[in-house]
């Protein structure tokens, strides 16, 4: 059947089902699988039969006097593989959160992934930003009622950056309309105005809008927030956080930026970046959150690279990244639910009483080394097959390419240390903790064989994802062009050696990389720590030698003596504390109206300054 | 009915007038209620009609370029010159609608309200002055004539200042923030009085549109001193009026302590007219010789605004009083709608109008859901919010919705007077306006977000403290105001519409 709404609108309606009626855990869950099994079936349905047209006015536009149309049911080229997997991954993250009653985290949880699910098939950049707004809301929400120590702090910060980048975002897409630029997408991004001019970055418009854009996908120096606002995510919400925002962000720089150069040193960066960080972390979670960072760096690398090869690895791989990631999220947080720990010098010996976690999360974590046979094999090979293809094919030698393929290489190995290793073995084997927890109930079991299922199911049988790629994936072979096999023996070689080697590296550095509790700072130290410092540090104190001043200047000791006391501040008071007092004093009628004649003088000589 | 539609601008006025003359004799507060709810039915029927005939104006223009586009009505059928004109165009018409509708939204809403929070033996007396208070309000938005202009101001503001301190009942402290308001309200007028007594020196008439032809008329309009002293007078008075940054300290403690009803009100209608006349006298009069009394000054006025707006929306994060928060917001979105009046060109102003309907509805239905807290809780503190969002989960989901209006998220009001705004500052090449509209919003999400934190997230101090939905009689126009500004930030094409219009109106010179 034909689709006529987008599907995310199937999510939206679950999401306030659940709000209203989710009374308890069987109810929210009914309505909850329901839902996603829905918007599941409405997704493959628009695949297989196409989709309807969907537009309505929004607002007048004052340079052209044309309405601004919003195109909400468009098929892009990324749109299906994005679309199938998002869906797949609303009804895995039900599924895993089934054995508690999380009225609001899922309702907020189906509201996000509902709108990440609507901006993939957005059809111009203003429908775009609003489903990246709401995607921004439905997140807070998540990470607000994660229950752990720091939700609250994390989610307003989260809330702050995701706003901040919205706005970035903004700012860009109307300076492009008011530089004449038209807001429709178009389906191919290859072939697209909107990408040629927006990739060369030669305008202001192109900067605000990237860098609203490498916000969402967690790109340093500005992705701080996603490790410090996921691991406050309750262990259900952050299988749901792991999806979509940075995917969404993905999509939209493949919709965007195909093949603007920076995103190669960009992804590059994210790449190392998340490897440094997930080796000195302690925390499981914070592992797995730097290693979306790590994991989203080769996606951008190959939406930077911008062949048709690079953009569908870079899908095949957003949608293999999706399934693992979710699965080791979902390990780690059975550990966290039945252990209540997070911290992998706390843990340890779990292979003894959890089999079907453990056995769960080695698989996720092979798929993430993408080892042969599992589902990160097949796709992220494709994207360092393109920066191969592409060096080779450049002719000066020292090219951006051949940078990233090496880098690309090393990162995979750098994956398998951080991610393949080192949260199986200190998670599950390593030394005894003690720990006797058994295995999670019954639906997160599931879940995760279910995911299971899958990785290993997309690694041995490529046609479901290949045939939904945005580009065929066609490889430059000898003289002509055929079909991208990742089953060449080269590939395989490659891989297992690289795998071997990094494996041995491992445990040979092991007494190094023994986790100790360590607390390892980020750029999110800034806005963490500086910038209130510097209110309650520099601006406060500032304003109260102001006060000083005034009172020196004016020898109205006693009358302004007088008035700080009824401002009535102790001595030992917090900045917050001065700041109320000071705000909510009334200023005397008598100081109000000099302000006012001051205000008419100040008119009158710029008046009289401007007319001469 | 052609009768009625020729008599409708006057109709406008004096319906209020002898509506709030006759309430002072129904001692009844059910008819003294229901007399008022009828009043401002007709006269919200009324606006709608007058706008319904400048469109159909409007639909003539196009074939027949000779028919003006604007309702004039001449009191006594005196010629403008000699009389008094009442002018409607697609500049005050927008404020008309927005202060009609909310009188007719708010009255409704007021009865429960304003019967818990007023001693019954003074209910006849407030919504006697209550609709006065519009009369004066709907008399400067209708009227062409400037001293007219100052008489309503003085209706309006002698009234306000009463229904202000009517709120002592609750909180004494209604009483010096009436005080206050009073000083800083007469000054402000009494410097608007000033400003008109200087250019009627020098023009010799009173008629707003006559005024504009007799300064055009002038020689050295650009270089004369007494229409400089005129202006820069007209500014400081109609700063006072509208509450622009740093002229704005009457207006928490006013809003924060007067009836709730009052609030509300107020939010909607009473900063918005003083915002109306600044764009009148800025663009209707002072117009000619290209501006020069705004152009020299428009640098002043952004960063008045600009930093009302980062500056408020502080406090604004620092009040636990959620009324005063909601001023402090309101003072801050004042900053936003003369951010886009400064900008002089069409997509900012058409913001800044746009603002003034969009926040009149947001601003105007958070006061609303406060209010109601105030009538099941007794008190409207941070601390008094804890919880509710079980309690009043109506009444919540709609406060909540107008916040989310206030930080212009998408899908609400706030969003389509952002996106105006970016997109004039934009055009305008005003970086730094643009950066203090985002920043302000962010800022928004801070002070909506502590409110919202509190309502949903956390537990409340008694936990046996049952409080109840609001009465439905509370409930349904505080809904549907939220559910208006919802509305119209989902399809913008009419307020936008409208908002454009006028503003097209404005930059050609004020004369439609």
């Amino acid at each position: 059947m034909r689709i006529d709404f987008p599907p995310g609108f199937l999510l939206f309606l679950t999401a306030a089902l659940i709000a209203l009626f989710g009374r308890n855990r069987k109810i929210t869950g009914i309505i909850a699988v329901t839902g996603t099994l829905l918007t599941l079936a409405a997704v493959l349905s628009g695949i297989r039969y196409g989709l309807g047209e969907l537009t309505f006015q929004f607002v007048g536009d004052p340079q052209t006097g044309e309405p601004l149309r919003l195109n909400l049911l468009q098929q892009n080229a990324p749109t299906s593989l994005f679309a199938a997997i998002f869906a797949l991954m609303a009804f895995g993250g039900v599924l895993y959160s089934l054995h508690k009653n999380s009225r609001v985290e899922l309702s907020g949880a189906l509201f996000y992934a509902g709108s990440a699910l609507c901006a993939v098939y957005a059809g111009d950049l203003v429908t775009l930003f609003i489903c990246w707004e709401l995607m921004a809301v439905g997140s807070t929400l998540v990470v607000l009622v994660g229950g752990q120590k720091h939700s609250r702090n994390s989610a307003m910060r989260y809330a702050l950056v995701h706003f901040g980048g919205g706005v970035c975002f903004m700012a860009g897409i109307t300076l492009y309309l008011v530089q004449g630029g038209s807001a429709a997408l178009d389906s191919n991004p290859l072939s697209s105005v909107l990408v040629s001019y927006l990739s060369e970055l030669n305008s202001l418009s192109s900067w605000l809008i990237l860098i609203g854009v490498l916000i969402n996908a967690g790109a340093p120096p500005f992705g701080a927030w996603l490790p410090d606002a996921y691991p406050e995510a309750s262990e259900t919400g952050m299988v749901f956080l792991s999806a979509f925002t940075t995917k969404t962000a993905v999509y939209v720089l493949m919709m965007l930026f195909a093949g603007a150069e920076i995103l190669i040193y960009t992804g590059m960066v994210m790449a190392v970046y998340g490897i440094v960080y997930a080796i000195l972390e302690n925390d499981m979670r914070r592992i797995l959150a730097y290693s979306i960072i790590n994991q989203v760096g080769f996606m951008v690398c190959g939406i930077g690279i911008g062949s048709e090869l690079a953009l569908s690895g870079t899908a095949a791989h957003a949608f293999a990244h999706i399934i693992y990631k979710a699965l080791l999220l979902m390990s780690a947080g059975s550990v966290l639910t039945m252990t209540g720990k997070r911290k992998c010098t706390d843990l340890g010996g779990l292979y003894q009483t959890m089999p079907v976690t453990m056995v769960c999360g080695i698989i996720g974590a092979l798929a993430i080394s993408a080892a042969p046979l599992t589902s990160g094999f097949t796709t992220k090979s494709m994207i360092t097959s393109a920066a191969g293809f592409e060096a080779a094919n450049t002719a000066s030698a020292g090219s951006v390419y051949v940078l990233a393929w090496y880098v690309l290489t090393a990162a995979s190995a750098g994956v398998f240390l951080h991610a393949g290793i080192k949260f199986p073995w200190f998670v599950f084997f390593q030394k005894d903790s003690g720990l006797r927890p058994p295995d999670p109930p019954i639906n997160m079991k599931a879940a995760m064989v279910f995911f299971s299922g899958l990785c290993v199911l997309f690694g041995v049988w490529t046609e479901p994802v290949y045939s939904l790629l945005p580009f065929p994936p066609m490889e430059a072979h000898g003289d002509g062009v055929q079909t991208y096999n990742a089953w060449t023996v080269t590939h395989v070689l490659d891989q297992l050696q690289l795998l071997v080697a990094s494996g041995v590296a491992f445990f040979l550095l092991l007494p190094l990389l023994k986790r100790t509790l360590t607390v390892t700072l980020d750029f999110d130290y800034i806005y963490r720590k500086c910038i209130p410092m510097f209110w309650h540090k520099v601006c406060i104190p500032l304003y109260s030698s102001y006060t000083g001043l005034v009172r020196g200047v004016f020898s109205e000791a006693e009358r302004l003596k007088n008035q700080l006391t009824r401002i009535s501040v102790k001595p030992d008071a917090s900045g917050h504390q001065i700041m109320r007092a000071v705000i909510n004093h009334d200023w005397p009628v008598g100081r109000i109206m000099t302000l006012v004649t001051l205000l008419l003088f100040l008119y009158l000589f710029l008046l009289f300054l401007k007319s001469g | 009915m052609n009768w009625i539609d020729f008599h409708l601008p006057v109709l406008l006025i004096l319906l209020p007038l002898m509506g709030g003359v006759i309430s002072i004799f129904l001692k009844w507060e059910h008819i003294a209620w229901l007399w008022t709810t009828m009043i401002s039915s007709l006269v919200f029927v009324g606006s709608g009609r007058l706008l319904y005939l400048l469109h159909q104006l409007q639909g003539l223009k196009t074939q027949d370029g000779l028919i003006p586009s604007h309702i004039s009505y001449f009191i006594g059928s005196w010629p403008r010159q000699w009389g008094i004109e009442l002018r409607i165009d697609p500049l005050n018409i927008i404020f008309i609608l927005v202060v009609s509708l909310m009188f007719f939204i708010v009255t409704v809403y007021a009865r429960r309200s304003i019967a818990s929070e007023i001693p019954g033996d003074r209910i006849h007396f407030f919504y006697s002055i209550w609709m006065l208070a519009i009369t004066g309000l709907l008399g400067i938005l209708v009227t062409g004539d400037a001293f007219n202009i100052y008489v309503l101001l003085e209706i309006s503001s002698l009234t306000i200042y009463t229904l202000i301190a009517m709120g002592k009942e609750r909180d004494p402290r209604a009483l010096t923030a009436s005080f206050r308001y009073l000083i800083q309200g007469s000054i402000g007028a009494s410097f608007i009085l000033l400003g008109i007594g200087y250019l009627l020196m020098i023009t010799g008439t009173l008629n707003l549109q006559d005024m504009r032809e007799q300064l055009l008329l002038l020689d050295d309009f650009s270089r004369n001193r007494t229409v400089m002293v005129a202006s820069a007078f007209l500014m400081v008075g109609l700063g006072l009026k509208m509450a622009l940054f740093p002229l704005h300290f009457w207006l928490p403690n006013a809003y924060a302590y007067a009836p709730s009803a009052v609030s509300a009100l107020l939010a909607a209608t009473a900063t918005k007219v003083g915002v109306y006349m600044f764009f009148r006298f800025v663009f209707t009069v002072l117009d000619a010789g290209h501006r020069i009394y705004f152009v020299s000054i428009r640098d002043l006025i952004m960063i008045c605004a600009g930093s009302g707006v980062l500056i408020c929306s502080l406090m604004a994060i620092y009040q636990q009083n959620i009324k005063k928060m909601l001023a402090y917001s309101s003072v801050a979105q004042v900053g936003y709608i003369v951010l886009g009046l400064a900008l002089n060109n069409e997509a900012g102003i058409a913001g800044s109008l746009v603002h003034v309907i969009n926040h009149a509805l947001i601003k105007g239905g958070m006061f609303m859901a406060v209010g109601a807290v105030t009538y099941r809780c007794g008190a409207n503190m941070l601390s008094d919010f804890r919880g509710l969002g079980r309690q009043m989960p109506w009444t919540m989901a709609a406060f909540t919705a107008g916040g989310f209006g206030l930080i212009g998220f998408p899908l609400t009001a706030g969003f389509v007077s952002k996106w105006y705004l970016i997109r004039g500052a934009v055009e305008a090449g005003a970086w730094p306006v643009t950066v203090v509209i985002l920043i302000g919003s962010l800022l928004a999400v801070i002070y909506v977000w502590r409110i919202i934190e509190t309502i949903y997230f956390v537990a409340p101090e008694n936990p046996e403290r049952s409080v109840q939905e609001a009465p439905l009689s509370m409930l349904l126009p505080t809904l549907l105001v939220i559910a208006a500004s919802l509305y119209f930030g989902f399809d913008a094409m009419l307020t936008g519409s409208l908002a454009e219009q006028a503003a097209r109106v404005m930059l050609s010179g004020g004369l439609p």
